[in-house]
């Protein structure tokens, strides 16, 4: 027998108590880890923007189209290195209930401004000499059993072709990763021209161009350049970071981090008041035993231990369940394309769960130092005499 | 011979507020307890005869007076050196044998021994003679609630014992048990006084208990009065 055999013969003592706050818990934690990991994985594309690099885009709103002639003066201002641009192209295959990401870009200057970009030297130069070729994303080619070489019918649900027919033929002309393994891949690269000579909605117009500066510290200036030459003119500029755009891009849902911490908040602030009084309650139940163990020898400073450990044994026991059932559920729902495709990199992280285990600690520090602290105090005559 | 003194209370008064007023339980007692000692202290609800069992167990102070033991002035320790001395010298048993209800009856025993430093085969067999000594090695694995309260009972004083204590403070050891029952309690106490030496000092209201003593003293309007018992 040692003191942890106590502690967990005093946590399981009373199976219902047990039960009902290892559930609160567990619901609080599968909340947490489910919700964080759409957090994180909303805040993915965000961590991984370059700070070099900044998006220029209609100031209406990123839909709206700017003229091809924009590009070309963009290139030519102070500070800007390298400057590409790319279009959406509301891509389904076969299925309209299952969009995909892909974007029609000029392939050269695209490689060149996405550095982080990983394709084999063969397929790079066999997708630029092929006007029809796409470059498909790892996880993407990988969920839906595309390889290099495959000629496929790939849809649009904005665009049409001049002959009417919203259908496109691309050729898999390379499998791409990137260099981080954050790198979403589930998207594919057409050719601008191909997309803008086939379409119907005519004139050389791009969604956005995105540039890179020759150093972050002149983001700003260069900002205002951009924007200050496109004022007064009927497509307006606003040029923002990556990291701007990407937030601006997720806050379209509405403001997750808020309503993460808003559900997670209550869900804690109300288990706090649960487990805290269940705990102050178990521990008064135990006065005369705790009496008895400071009579018979344990230090006051033990048993505050003991006490303070079972509280977070506990929120161990129900968080790390919850934990584990979030684990499930975030990975289940990953597998949904639908989702896959809005959320790439859905997956319950190492932080998430580093992040849980710290809030579970937190917890059971909470609720137990008050009755902990009781423990330590308690006047042995006075509980003793209790009976 | 002279027996080696174990305790030694000396002018100990005890008193305790109520509101503004100091009500006094206790002045200036003397006490001698030898070694090897048995000990019953007799006397009216009220007289202080558990305050002054729970000082000599070192778990309440005086509120003037020393308490020697050994020669050391125990109400000069701090809370944490108290519950060391205690841990090393004093084994304790309650009129409700307050048992830990989710323990086996060998766990309660064990109990005193997690404040040793014992490997857990070591104490598995210290435990083994405890309940041994009581006659419940039959009943190792059997929980409180699944024993009668005389076995209750046997199973406090393995737990008081288990650790080889000097001095064993008993506190009503019968006042919750049938006349048989209280009988083999105080035999097995009668008996770790006789033959394992173990000093005893019993507080009870039973005059019958009190016979199994060497000695009795009446405490009685904070004085003491050593009486005569009639084996």
């Amino acid at each position: 027998m040692s003191d942890f055999y106590l502690i967990r013969k005093n946590l399981t003592r009373n199976k219902l108590r047990l039960s009902l706050n290892s559930f609160a818990i567990f619901i609080a934690f599968l909340l947490f880890g489910v919700l964080a990991s759409l957090q994180a994985a909303f805040d993915a594309g965000v961590e991984l923007s370059s700070e070099q690099r900044m998006i220029v885009t209609n100031k209406i709103n990123f839909t709206q189209p700017m003229p091809l002639a924009y590009v070309n003066k963009v290139r030519a201002v102070e500070g800007v290195a390298s400057v590409t641009h790319a279009n959406w192209f509301g891509a389904y295959y076969q299925d309209p209930q299952k969009p995909l990401v892909g974007f029609a870009v000029d392939a050269e200057s695209y490689l060149e401004v996405y550095e982080e970009f990983v394709l084999a030297p063969e397929q790079r130069e066999a997708w630029f000499n092929n006007r029809i070729g796409i470059v498909v994303g790892d996880q993407m080619a990988r969920t839906l059993g595309w390889k290099v070489g495959d000629r496929l019918p790939v849809s649009s649900s904005i665009f049409t072709q001049k002959d009417g027919s919203s259908v496109w033929e691309m050729e898999v002309m390379g499998i791409f990763t990137g260099n981080d393994e954050q790198f979403d891949t589930n998207y594919f690269l057409l050719h601008y021209k191909y997309f803008i000579e086939t379409q119907s909605f005519g004139g050389d117009w791009i969604g956005w161009i995105t540039i890179k500066t020759t150093d972050p510290a002149l983001n700003d200036e260069v900002s205002k350049t951009i924007d200050a030459q496109f004022a007064n003119s009927p497509a307006e500029t606003k040029t923002t970071s990556e990291k701007q755009f990407s937030k601006a891009f997720v806050e379209q849902f509405g403001n997750i981090g808020l309503m993460i911490t808003s559900i997670v908040g209550a869900a804690f602030f109300t288990i706090l008041f649960i487990v805290g009084n269940s705990m102050a309650l178990s521990v008064r139940e135990r006065t005369n035993e705790i009496a008895v163990l400071k009579t018979i020898g344990f230090q006051a400073p033990r048993i505050f231990k003991m006490v303070l450990s079972e509280s977070i044994l506990l929120a161990l026991l129900g968080g790390c369940l919850g934990l584990f059932v979030a684990n499930v559920l975030v990975n289940g729902a990953a597998q949904a394309p639908q989702l896959r495709s809005m959320l790439p990199n859905l997956v319950l992280t190492d932080m998430v769960a580093f992040k849980a285990l710290g809030l579970m600690l937190v917890l059971g520090l909470v609720t137990g130092i008050l009755p902990a602290w009781r423990a330590m105090k308690l006047n042995t005559i006075d509980a003793l005499n209790r009976r | 011979m002279t027996a080696e003194r174990l305790f030694d209370l000396k002018s100990i008064s005890k008193s305790f507020s109520k509101g503004k007023e100091s009500i006094a339980i206790f002045e200036g007692l003397n006490m001698v307890i030898d070694k090897g000692d048995f000990v019953a202290i007799m006397g009216p609800s009220g007289s202080g005869k558990t305050t002054l069992l729970n000082m000599l167990g070192g778990v309440d102070k005086p509120t003037k007076g020393e308490i020697l033991y050994a020669g050391k002035g125990i109400e000069k320790y701090s809370e944490g050196q108290l519950a060391n001395w205690r841990a090393a010298h004093i084994g304790f048993i309650f009129q409700f044998y307050n048992l830990m209800p989710m323990l086996t009856a060998a766990k309660n025993v064990e109990l005193p021994l997690l404040l040793k430093k014992m490997s857990s085969s070591q104490r598995k067999k210290s435990v083994a003679a405890a309940l041994e000594l009581v006659g419940l090695a039959d009943r190792a694995k059997h929980k409180p609630d699944e024993l009668s309260g005389g076995q209750q009972q046997r199973v406090a004083i393995a737990r008081a014992i288990v650790s080889d204590p000097d001095l064993l403070l008993c506190d009503e050891p019968t006042g919750d048990l049938d006349r048989a029952t209280a009988t083999e309690i105080l035999e097995t106490l009668q008996l770790l006084n006789k033959d394992f030496g173990k000093t005893i000092v019993m507080v009870t209201h039973d005059p019958a208990a009190a016979k199994y003593a060497k000695r009795c003293v009446h405490l009685d309007k904070g004085e003491f009065v050593e009486k005569e018992l009639v084996a």
